[in-house]
């Protein structure tokens, strides 16, 4: 690995950050920045794409290459970037609305292709800069300015999507877990292929809270685990409970009850070719199961980017041509003297 | 040999294959041309195609048409056919009334049965008569005679069938003396893998064209003239692979990769699918998951730093608003080609027509200026798409280019141009001294052209931001200031209106000192030109010129319109450029020529309503 040149301080841009004090986006640029300075990769080798929403303003605070598009594109304006400039690291930026709703198409469809760049979902389950109405990951019931009786729909899980997608990277933080959000972010950037972050985040204007039920100090250990590939599955203010197989499932269990040893306790392998035990800890919640953080699927496989080049250069060699001039007299053609 | 027949000679002929769409009408049709076109014929070909990949058998709804016109001057596949070849009722009752009097019209006899008259909806047991034709009707029994020269090949019935088209080949190559040997090249091209099919082929393409001369004392037979064309090596092309190639020089002129962000739509898929061949000179053709993705995946490229186009059709443009409005503000290059068809909405998909006009100058929300550029035939689709590629990367700014259907898949004889007959095409770097000293902003401007300067990403030096949201004019950041978005507004609309200083001016054609000026954009081009022409010979006074440049428009517009004491607008819509030379030229009394029917104009339409005008107080 080359050696880290470069601080958080180098990714930082000269704009004052907009965001209302609070947000969880200033917790979440900061661990950016950090993993940005972790990863190496010079600020003028890097570009940040966002669509448009609140999360989407990142690029603005960024000293790299920046392009704050129009709502829902910015992962098909990031692919046809990383194809067009395969050199440079590639981060897309979306919100809930943004990538889920008028982008799903296009969200979907970066993570089927597996093009090589690194998708951040800052997930508030609301639309901020519109000022309070539902989004596709708002739960069913959820009252807000466009659903005052509550929603009458269900929303995505974006996990599922991703799997859905046959997505080989996908992790979750939380804004207020620095660390995990840098080890994700930075275990993301590594990833060949289409990364899949969703950060859960709190919007403190319209949705003040939202994710209280998990990062609530008091209870944040038992609701949350921090998956590390090869580390055995155990959460809990002093990590007494663990995951465990049951049957097709997984369930909690605690070490020492029940007859279950730290040996039953599964390890964790996020680079698993079968994505069913990773869909099932990606699917937790943190009611009957604690919410998993950290990196839960990472499988190398071929990516968008390279395939294209790889077929551009064994054409380019089987043909010969170096102009198109050559090209077209290869063809049918006729002198006239 | 033809010498004793009775021949016929003509400057140009013009030829129309007709049959079921699964009857390859669409194959003869290209082969003919090309075998004309490579014995030094011009040709232009117009395919008429259903939008229904295979309608039922026989009927009308399912009749393929191709014509093709080939001899010296030629502009257009024609308004009526010399020869028409119908291999079924339906095709003869949909095409008949291309035929021109005194013409020939070749039918395959043993599709003429009762249940194949009732397919096509005939009443009588006399097609002919029913349909009131006066052209000389040739009855060849195709099916038999391909099912003889067929008996002892092995193949199945099925296969056989196959070949009826390629006897009417070798029919229509005795008919216009073109060589067995240049068709039997591009069989054994095309069949390549599949030797049994091509000696078959071959058999029965000999069969027809023996055929032919046999019965030749009952028929007349044509010789066409051919023109000495400029010295040079020459290709048959169509309008979409002019355009994928114009693309690739200006690539090449630039320096610029080349990068397609696409989605397939008709009439404009060739491009895609050309240029998906083409990574073989290095291009990138991407087929995206929607028409947005197809102009943001471009748009990406773009600011990536690559000569980026996205192809569609009208329906497409208009999914694509909003991703061109997003490029004029970030003041990126992009090509925009949009082959026209019929519309509203899915409208004639197959069909031709001029009718994207004012979505390709308004059809954005804001003030939303682009560059607009339209080519005239199809080998100018090559010259086209290299200038909307040229100025695009000069000028820093999205360009539309409006080919449509009609040159599209029509085709003509090109010769392939030098290596230096194309500008060097100069991309606004930023300046290096700039780079050096860091003064750099992202919105900098080239003070004469108003461009902006492009920093490739990757370049250290140059990181900067670009989107959407209004940018202060000297520094580049987010600004919502009200005076400064004024100045934004109309630095971008000076910018584009100042690519007219880069672009020819208008030509005047024909009889310049005439008082009637008859004029046209884009693809009506040749049979407008013809029509002036013709005019002019019988005696009709009328200048002509046409427009390649619609947005901005060429400096001498107004000079040359106040010179004409009648101007016409001919176009294949309800008067779209005729109102926008109107609202710049409020003092000049613009007249109308129009037509909306998914077909080119013919001739003759043009000329009558040239006359009436004229003839008017």
């Amino acid at each position: 690995m080359e050696e880290t040149k470069y601080t958080a301080a180098n990714y930082k841009s000269d704009q004052p950050v907009r965001w209302c004090p609070g947000c969880g986006d200033h917790a979440i640029l900061n661990s950016l920045h950090k993993a940005m300075a972790a990863i190496g990769v010079p600020p003028y080798k890097t570009a940040v794409i966002s669509g448009i929403g609140c999360s989407s303003r990142l690029p603005y605070y960024m000293n790299t290459y920046g392009f704050h598009t129009i709502h829902g594109r910015a992962a098909a304006i990031a692919t046809g970037f990383k194809v067009a400039n395969p050199d440079m690291t590639v981060w897309q930026i979306s919100g809930d609305g943004d990538g889920l709703a008028i982008g799903g198409n296009h969200f979907i469809h970066a993570v089927r292709r597996n093009i090589d760049i690194n998708m951040m979902l800052l997930n508030n389950k609301i639309y901020g800069l519109t000022k309070g109405q539902y989004s596709p990951t708002s739960d069913r019931g959820f009252v807000s300015k466009s659903s005052p009786y509550g929603t009458t729909e269900d929303p995505f899980i974006p996990a599922e999507l991703v799997f859905g997608a046959r997505g080989n990277f996908f992790a979750r933080s939380i804004d207020v877990e620095l660390q995990v959000s840098q080890e994700v972010l930075t275990a993301a950037a590594r990833h060949k292929g289409a990364s899949v972050v969703e950060l859960l985040q709190n919007c403190v204007i319209y949705n003040n809270g939202i994710h209280n039920y998990i990062t609530d100090k008091e209870y944040r250990a038992e609701r949350t685990i921090h998956l590390v590939h090869g580390e055995k599955m155990l959460f809990g203010k002093n990590m007494e409970r663990g995951l465990v197989r049951d049957g097709f499932l997984v369930k909690a269990v605690e070490i020492g009850k029940d007859g279950y040893t730290i040996d039953d306790v599964l390890v964790h392998d996020a680079h698993c070719q079968s994505n069913f035990l990773h869909q099932q800890l990606a699917m937790m919640d943190g009611h009957d199961l604690p919410l998993a953080i950290g990196v839960i699927r990472d499988v190398d496989s071929l990516t968008y980017n390279d395939e294209v080049m790889r077929q551009v250069a064994e054409v380019k060699a089987k043909k010969g041509f170096t102009c198109m001039r050559d090209m077209i007299l290869a063809g049918e053609t006729w002198e006239v003297k | 040999m033809l010498e004793d027949a009775n021949v016929k000679t003509l400057d140009k002929v013009v030829v129309r294959f007709s049959g079921d769409s699964g009857d390859g009408m669409q194959l003869v049709g290209n082969i003919f041309t090309n075998v004309s076109a490579g014995i030094g014929n011009q040709v232009s070909t117009f395919p008429d195609y259903p939008a229904e990949i295979r309608a039922p058998q026989g009927s009308l709804g399912g009749v393929s048409g191709f014509q093709v016109s080939v001899g010296s001057e030629v502009h257009t596949p024609g308004d009526k056919c010399d020869v028409l070849i119908a291999m079924n009722p339906a095709a003869l009752k949909q095409n008949c009334k291309h035929v021109k009097a005194g013409g020939v019209i070749i039918v395959d006899i043993d599709s003429f049965k009762e249940s194949d008259l009732k397919k096509a909806l005939f009443v009588t047991d006399d097609p002919f008569k029913e349909l009131g034709i006066n052209a000389q009707v040739l009855e060849v029994p195709v099916t038999a005679l391909v099912k003889n020269a067929l008996a002892d090949s092995g193949l199945d019935n099925k296969s056989v069938l196959k070949c009826r088209n390629i006897f009417a080949l070798g029919l229509v190559c005795w008919l216009f003396d073109r060589p067995l040997e240049s068709a039997l090249h591009f069989l054994k091209n095309k069949f390549a893998k599949k030797p049994a099919i091509y000696e078959a082929n071959a058999k029965v393409i000999n069969a027809g064209y023996n055929y032919g001369n046999n019965i030749h004392a009952s028929v007349s037979t044509y010789r066409i003239e051919t023109k000495d064309a400029r010295p040079g090596v020459y290709t048959d092309i169509n309008g979409n692979t002019a355009t994928a190639w114009g693309l690739i020089m200006a690539s090449e002129k630039s320096g610029r990769p080349l990068f397609l962000g696409s989605y397939p739509i008709t009439p404009a898929t060739d491009i895609l699918h050309e240029l998906a061949k083409r990574k073989d000179l290095g291009v990138k053709a991407l087929q995206m998951e929607d028409e947005i993705a197809g102009v943001c995946s471009a748009i990406g490229a773009s600011f990536a730093g690559n000569l980026a186009v996205t192809s569609t059709s009208g329906p497409g443009l208009a999914l694509k608003s909003e991703g061109i409005g997003l490029a004029v503000i970030a003041e990126l290059p992009l090509v925009v080609i949009d082959v026209q068809r019929g519309g509203p909405s899915t409208g004639l998909p197959t069909k031709t027509e001029q009718t994207d006009l004012m979505q390709a100058l308004y059809g954005r929300n804001g003030e939303s200026p682009v560059a607009v550029v339209a080519p005239a035939s199809p080998t100018d689709c090559f010259t086209m798409a290299f200038e909307a590629s040229r100025i695009a990367i000069e000028h820093m700014t999205p360009v539309i280019l409006l080919t449509d259907a009609f040159i599209g898949n029509g085709s003509s004889a090109w010769r392939i141009p030098d290596e230096d007959e194309y500008p060097a095409i100069k991309p606004p770097y930023v300046p290096s001294e700039k780079v050096a000293e860091c003064s750099w902003r992202p919105y900098d401007r080239d003070d004469k052209t108003k461009v902006r300067y492009w920093a490739i990403p990757g370049t250290e030096g140059c990181t900067h931001r670009l989107g959407g949201l209004e940018k202060d004019y000297v520094t580049g950041a987010i600004s919502t200031d009200p005076v400064n978005h004024e100045r934004m507004v109309y630095t971008r609309r000076e910018k584009v209106a100042r690519i007219a200083d880069d672009i020819p001016g208008l030509e005047v054609l024909c009889d310049a000192d005439a008082d009637t000026l008859l004029l046209g954009w884009g693809g009506t081009y040749g049979h407008l030109r013809t029509a002036a022409q013709e005019l002019c010979c019988e005696g009709v006074k009328v200048a002509f010129t046409h427009f390649r440049y619609i947005n901005p428009l060429p400096l001498n517009t107004g000079d040359v319109l106040r010179r004409y004491k009648k101007v016409i607008v001919a176009e294949l819509n309800t008067g779209q450029f005729a109102d926008y030379l109107q609202s710049k030229y409020p003092d000049v009394e613009i007249r109308r020529i129009n037509k909306v029917q998914g077909q080119p104009f013919l001739m003759s339409e043009i000329k009558e309503g040239v006359k009436n005008i004229i003839a008017e107080k």
